[in-house]
């Protein structure tokens, strides 16, 4: 019982805090929903027994990813541009359509495979209680995900001085 | 009540993607287009998280992490590109973007 309230109200307010991002006119005011669902969605982790991706969440995303948002909000002054001008070749109307073509389409997977077998909660849940989450993941990160786990690291190396090198004045 | 399965996880994950499809589709600021993407990646990362604990394996979990690490990477060069992008022209407008559309 409880459990189903704590979900419902967080999938109200991660689904509007998601709408307030697309429809937000001022872009600061849709960085700061965006953290809002973040939060959101970190909860939604704790709910799904994923500590560890929660405290991920926060540190990673509401923290440093967002900052970097504000970041380029903040740098690129949007009060200077005039109104945007609208590409007459752009059809709004399209987008909407294949959204909502989208939509139906995840909804007949999810209705057509929800019939087919009803989801069972845990159907291989181990007998012996489960270690802490963290130790869990640390565990499958260190040993068999090790060789993904540096590549990645590598990646963000070079994302890192992709970017410094991107956004460097050219002195040329 | 029902109890809340992987399930409701799921159609909550699929409504998120589809409110970020619907910013990619329909907002011309690419900063607003960058946000929505990172709504998608949250849409997936709950999935992950829902079918790891459907399935208690840790493993779904692991690969959200990966995804988190490269939604930072991605970020971090788009932004920077989104940076130079308006250095050079003064807009952040998509559908002045078009340098090198036929």
């Amino acid at each position: 019982m409880l459990e189903a309230i704590v979900f419902y109200t967080l999938a109200v307010f991660t689904l509007g805090f998601g709408v307030l991002v697309i429809t937000a006119r001022n872009t600061v005011h849709s960085v700061l929903f965006l953290v809002a669902n973040f939060l959101c969605v970190a909860v939604l982790y704790v709910a799904l027994a994923a500590e560890f991706l929660a405290v991920i969440q926060v540190l990673v995303y509401a923290g440093g990813i967002v900052v970097l948002y504000l970041f380029v909000v903040m740098l690129v002054n949007l009060k200077a541009i005039p109104e945007a001008r609208v590409d007459p070749r752009r059809r709004s109307r399209l987008g909407f359509v294949l959204a909502a073509a989208l939509l139906a389409e995840v909804s007949a997977i999810l209705v057509y495979a929800g019939s087919r077998s009803p989801m069972a909660p845990a159907p291989g849940a181990p007998a012996t209680p489960a270690p802490g989450n963290t130790e869990t993941v640390g565990w499958l990160l260190y040993t068999d995900y090790l060789v993904p786990f540096e590549v990645a690291s590598v990646l963000l190396l070079v994302a890192m001085i992709g970017a410094i090198l991107l956004a460097r004045k050219q002195e040329a | 009540m029902v109890p809340i399965t992987p399930y409701h996880y799921l159609v909550l994950s699929a409504a998120l993607f589809t409110i970020g499809v619907l910013g990619v589709m329909l907002r011309r600021n690419v900063i607003i287009i960058f946000m929505s993407i990172e709504l998608m990646l949250n849409a997936v990362n709950i999935n992950l998280a829902a079918f790891s604990q459907q399935w208690q394996n840790a493993i779904g979990q692991v690969f959200a992490i990966f995804v988190i690490a490269v939604a930072a990477a991605e970020a971090a060069v788009g932004l920077g590109i989104i940076l130079a992008f308006f250095r050079n022209k003064d807009t952040l407008n998509v559908d002045e973007m078009n340098t090198l559309r036929w």
